[in-house]
């Protein structure tokens, strides 16, 4: 049905997986689209799907049932006609790492049936394209973590897919490696490209993407972009951190004001509710605080970021909370 | 014509392998020199060879084979390390002939085989060894081993698909490779054997290869079991029917495995 809807690029429809005769379902149903010249984020924990869906849609891996098309072609009975129009770039750099950067360009270009000199000229292109000029003639074991995975990036554009797939891009480099692999897919999705990428980090997902698919057990659970998706959770936050002595009364002025018992940080002296009225209630709660002359150490309006979707929509994952709750504390502030 | 430009260019990559790092060949190659010296010089004045120009006569084409059949492991573990590293999944998301990937590596390994058996007879030249079967039936016994050892790497392929870990294929491959090469007529008679491992080692291919190899280098199989089987009566036409049968087998196992392959 919507397997050839116009501007769709990638579709996939009510996809199942199962693992060592069905012990493991990795993907459960899953269905997700995304349109030409956009960026999906697949996000979700380790093990909720995010990879099996890439490997069905880049026709490496056959789903149990459902299906899946890529401009309108369906990923299971026409892989030829798909693998021509796809990039796919996986976790690892999948190179040959005695090979030289240049090698190992020249040899997918070769395979992509490009002519001898087409591929070298195109090796030369991507190389340049990437900073890899250098590099070039040096063995893919002497590059670093981040070389390779742009090297890697590089190979999978070598035919200027329209599709690319990119799964987790980025894990496993450093914030330099990480920062200047965003600055190269933002390049790319300019040029146009349609980009389904999957991601654990969530500060990724809102960087790079136009809409988000959280995924969960196998399945898209939540769908939206970031700001929709946040708004799911609910609205604005207000934070107020005081003296000890001044507690109490705080408590009793941010409840007037945001109708709702606040949630009380009695180490931190926090004291903090979600409010509806955003600014309105920050003034009236700095208001009602000066006039009983309570001087708060910190006060903020947030607004709730990807992390608390995200534990809001799974809730679950003792595992993850703890990465989580490192970010967030990273984060805060207004975003 | 594309299927053929596609596999060629997994060979290309692989031979490109030995020029990057010609360690890799180097020593590949040291190690069967090395067996033909130390079994030369060790078991050779221990064991009555009985043929004219001594052990080293049915040493060579013993080692010739045993070489050849550790192709076997050559591709196992080569593309157990493609898989591990997700080349295998690169390869498999292109628009290329699903036979190339497991053909060019065969080839690969294959024409890696033919340096390294040149060294070889070098070095069994140098201490000794003197085919005297004829310029043609000595390039025929050559032919026959390259062929041996494509044959073997085609379960070589299976084996590293299967496994999809480098160091897990090296040690399954030694372990059975090895055996297979000493239960048989490649380095001492047979007649000492148990008679149940006599039995084996009458039908196993590797002695059927050495066996061929000695009549077309022109040595008198001193080695060869006693009883007059028919593999030991045809060894040449035994090999090949292996050869055949290996190849028919698992040629279309491994095109299939790869298809389905998946690096987890």
């Amino acid at each position: 049905m919507s397997a050839n809807k116009p501007g769709v690029s990638i579709y996939a429809h009510e996809l199942t997986k199962t693992y060592r005769n069905g012990a493991v379902k990795a993907l459960d149903g899953l269905t997700l689209e995304v349109e030409e010249g956009t960026v999906l984020a697949l996000l979700g924990p380790n093990g909720s799907g995010k990879t099996t869906t890439v490997r069905v849609l880049a026709t490496l891996l056959t789903p149990d049932s459902g299906y899946a098309t890529v401009n309108g072609v369906d990923v299971v009975k026409h892989p030829d006609e798909v693998r021509k129009m796809i990039g796919l770039s996986g976790q690892y750099a999948a190179l040959d790492e005695t090979l030289t950067g240049w090698d190992n360009l020249n040899m997918f270009g070769r395979l992509y049936h490009l002519s001898s000199q087409g591929a070298k000229a195109r090796a030369e292109e991507l190389l340049e394209k990437f900073s890899l000029t250098e590099a070039a003639k040096r063995p893919i074991k002497t590059y670093s973590g981040g070389m390779r995975r742009r090297l890697d990036l590089a190979a999978s554009l070598i035919i200027k897919p329209k599709v690319l797939f990119l799964d987790e891009p980025t894990t496993g480099l450093d914030p330099r490696g990480r920062q200047e692999m965003w600055g190269v897919i933002d390049e790319l999705v300019k040029g146009g490209v349609t980009l389904l990428l999957t991601t654990q980090y969530l500060e990724e997902a809102d960087q790079l993407a136009d809409s988000i698919a959280v995924i969960d057990t196998g399945k898209v659970i939540a769908r939206g972009t970031s700001d929709e998706l946040k708004r799911q959770v609910g609205g604005e936050r207000l934070e107020v951190v005081v003296e000890s002595a001044q507690l109490t009364q705080t408590i009793e002025i941010v409840k007037s004001v945001a109708g709702i018992e606040p949630t009380v940080d009695q180490g931190l002296r926090k004291v903090s509710a979600a409010v509806n009225t955003g600014s309105t209630a920050l003034v009236q709660v700095l208001r009602n605080l000066d006039d009983a002359q309570i001087h708060p150490l910190d006060i903020a309006l947030m607004r709730p970021s990807l992390d608390d979707v995200f534990l809001s929509l799974t809730g679950h994952a003792a595992e993850e909370q703890k990465e989580l709750d490192v970010k967030t504390k990273k984060r805060g502030g207004k975003k | 014509m594309t299927a053929i430009s596609d596999f060629l260019v997994i060979t290309k990559r692989q031979l490109l392998q030995l020029v990057r790092v010609p360690e890799v060949l180097l020593f590949a190659t040291i190690q069967p020199a090395m067996f033909v010296l130390l079994f030369r010089y060790v078991f050779g004045g221990a064991i009555n060879a009985g043929v004219k120009g001594g052990y080293v006569q049915l040493l060579m084409p013993g080692i010739f084979v045993q070489t050849v059949a550790f192709t076997l492991a050559a591709t196992a573990v080569g593309l157990a390390a493609d898989m591990q590293k997700g080349l295998i999944d690169r390869f498999r998301s292109l628009p290329i002939a699903r036979s190339a990937v497991v053909i060019g590596r065969t080839v690969g390994d294959t024409a890696q085989n033919i340096v390294t058996l040149v060294v070889m007879g070098i070095v069994g030249f140098a201490v000794g060894w003197r085919p005297s079967g004829g310029l043609f039936k000595t390039a025929l016994a050559f032919l026959f081993l390259l062929a041996f050892g494509f044959s073997m790497s085609w379960i070589g392929v299976i084996i590293g698909l299967s496994v999809r870990d480098e160091r897990v294929a090296q040690n399954l491959v030694f372990i059975s490779v090895f055996p297979l090469t000493f239960l048989s007529n490649a380095f001492a008679p047979t007649t000492g054997m148990p008679r149940i491992l006599q039995y084996f080692a009458e039908w196993n291919p590797v002695s059927t290869m050495v066996a061929g190899c000695r009549e077309l280098f022109g040595t008198t199989n001193h080695f060869g079991a006693t009883a007059g089987s028919w593999p030991s009566q045809h060894p040449l036409a035994m090999s090949l029917i292996y050869m055949v049968l290996i190849v028919a087998i698992f040629l279309p196992l491994s095109v299939r495995k790869y298809k389905n392959a998946s690096s987890k």
